[in-house]
């Protein structure tokens, strides 16, 4: 367990050298937020209620996807290029004799690089959106502390999907295509263009079933409180038995994976 | 036969530029045809990619009948021409946003040590044919929106449609150009540049009533990417200009797309002047 936490907190204080690329990265979110959300107020003010939204929970919507968009990977640039790569190059073969489990390795690293950047990259979009609309945040700390486990557990399967699509090196060699489509998918199911909720019908129910809603909508729905305790309860579940599959698959595909090994070792 | 004037020094180190450009993008082209699967899958990739824009538009449509006052081709017209425009843009200079990069690592110096213009060598690294996807994506949707927007054709807006997008990819690939040279000072800002960037042509797509004043005025005054399309195109469509501007405005685009390029090309002079080597 010491050893993930030195992996975690050794991946945090990587991320957060690049002081500039944090300030650049931000004023980019916050350039994105405003457009975003100017086009949800014109949105919103013909539909008022679109998605069970009042107008301020929307354009807050906005300001928290922009907050958790580096922490959650949604568009790469997570760990999943770096593991790709040793994989292509076969380094992989080093990592695997080590002490230490793949994927719990992996994990670690991962969670001290979204744990940077939730705090580095999520406040501040928050605060600016804050300053140019009427956000509806709640008040009330545990509705806050119930926001960052939902967070967390959306992190997770944010990672267990791109640790799969990362295994996907070892049959692809080439990662990048994977990875790519990867962002596709999760750029268009995690409700980062438009809410899962406004999502017309059926393509909408499809939406809120798959796991990329863990890693945004959910979220954002106990933080805006729109589905109640229960519900809190309800999305807790569901993002935990998606990170537990994902998880699982991705030790199967790892097993799988493994017993490869030898072709790129030599 | 050596006309030493500096007009002509300035066309000789154009054609040179335009020379190695030439040479370095055909190279990476080829290197990059070897491989045709995975070529096929990033530029569908790309394609797919800037296709979300649209989509969301699409999603948004099937809530309403009308954003801002404008109906889908209307805003398909916005979006066609700002993502055909930065697409054009993205596929001949969209590398120099490397810079950075290149500054960090110290392989900028071998390409000050060769005989050919440093932004040509810059803007062609890797050039990457993938990117083609995006002007495909905006094209086709720019087809739809021609086809089904009802625009009062006449001489002057059917010339302007195509000289916007080149005007539009002139003012990108300034915003692109002046974005490098300021990583020669903060190395590791690549991202503000996707604001201007990626951003711009985002906020291109919508109709800029959507926007607060002040934004509006911002890419009108400070950052002129209203040129791109915005001002043209409500031009074409026959919609009054934001902030209250005559009509005739979006007919500057040419002119403010050669003066930002000339801004551009003194920030880049200036921060090549002022790069110094990591040594490393």
């Amino acid at each position: 367990m010491r050893l993930y936490v030195l992996v975690a907190t050794g991946s945090l204080r990587r991320y957060a050298t690049y002081r500039v690329a944090t300030v650049a990265g931000l004023f980019t979110n916050i350039v994105f937020g405003l457009i975003i959300a100017y086009t949800y107020v014109a949105l919103w003010h013909l539909r008022p209620h679109l998605g069970g939204y009042t107008l301020p929970q929307a354009v807050t919507y906005v300001w928290i996807g922009q907050g958790l968009l580096a922490a959650t990977a949604i568009m790469g640039g997570g760990f999943e290029d770096e593991l790709a790569e040793r994989i292509r190059t076969g380094d992989i073969a080093i990592d695997l004799y080590r002490p230490a489990d793949l994927q719990l390795w992996w994990l670690a690293q991962d969670l001290g690089r979204a744990l940077y950047q939730v705090a580095a990259r999520g406040v501040v979009p928050l605060f600016a959106g804050a300053f140019f609309f009427d956000l509806a945040l709640p008040v009330n700390p545990l509705v806050w502390a119930a926001f960052l486990l939902a967070v967390l557990l959306g992190l997770v399967v944010s990672f267990a999907i791109r640790y799969l699509v990362a295994l996907a090196a070892f049959w692809l060699l080439d990662g990048k295509g994977a990875a790519q489509v990867a962002g596709l998918a999760a750029t268009f199911w995690s409700g980062m263009l438009l809410p899962l909720n406004a999502f017309p019908g059926l393509l909408g129910e499809i939406a809120r079933a798959l796991p990329w809603s863990s890693m945004l909508q959910l979220p954002a729905d106990v933080l805006l409180g729109t589905r109640g305790g229960w519900g809190t309860l309800g999305a807790y579940a569901f993002q935990a038995g998606w990170a537990a599959a994902l998880l699982a698959l991705g030790r199967l595909l790892q097993a799988a994976a493994t017993r490869r090994v030898v072709v790129q070792g030599g | 036969m050596a006309d030493g004037s500096p007009r002509a020094l300035a066309w000789r180190q154009l054609c040179d530029g335009v020379r190695a450009y030439r040479l370095i993008a055909v190279m990476g082209i080829r290197s990059q045809l070897t491989y045709r699967v995975s070529f096929a899958v990033t530029a569908f990739g790309n394609f797919a990619a800037t296709a979300f824009d649209f989509v969301t538009i699409l999603l948004m449509f099937t809530q309403v009948d009308a954003l801002g006052g404008f109906s889908l081709p209307e805003v398909a017209f916005l979006y066609g021409t700002s993502a055909t425009a930065f697409g054009l843009c993205d596929l001949v200079m969209g590398s120099v946003d490397r810079v950075g990069a290149r500054v960090r690592d110290g392989t900028l110096d071998v390409l000050l040590l060769r005989p050919a213009p440093v932004l040509a060598q810059v803007a062609a690294d890797r050039f990457s044919l993938r990117r083609v996807g995006r002007v495909v994506q905006g094209g086709a949707v720019l087809g739809y929106a021609l086809g089904a927007a009802d625009i009062d054709w006449d001489v002057a807006r059917v010339v302007l449609v195509p000289v916007m997008l080149v005007c539009g990819g002139l003012i990108f690939a300034a915003v692109f150009v002046a974005g490098a040279a300021f990583q020669f000072w903060a190395q590791d800002a690549a991202e503000v540049q996707s604001a201007f960037t990626y951003g711009g042509t985002a906020l291109l797509q919508y109709p800029p009533g959507l926007f607060a004043k002040d934004l509006v005025r911002g890419v009108v005054f400070v950052v002129p990417l209203a040129f791109v399309n915005w001002l043209p195109a409500l031009y074409v469509l026959g919609r009054p200009l934001p902030l209250g501007m005559p009509d005739w405005v979006g007919f500057l685009a040419p002119a403010v797309g050669a003066a930002c390029c000339a801004v551009a090309g003194l920030a880049w002079r200036k921060g090549v002047r002022a790069y110094r080597s990591t040594g490393s």
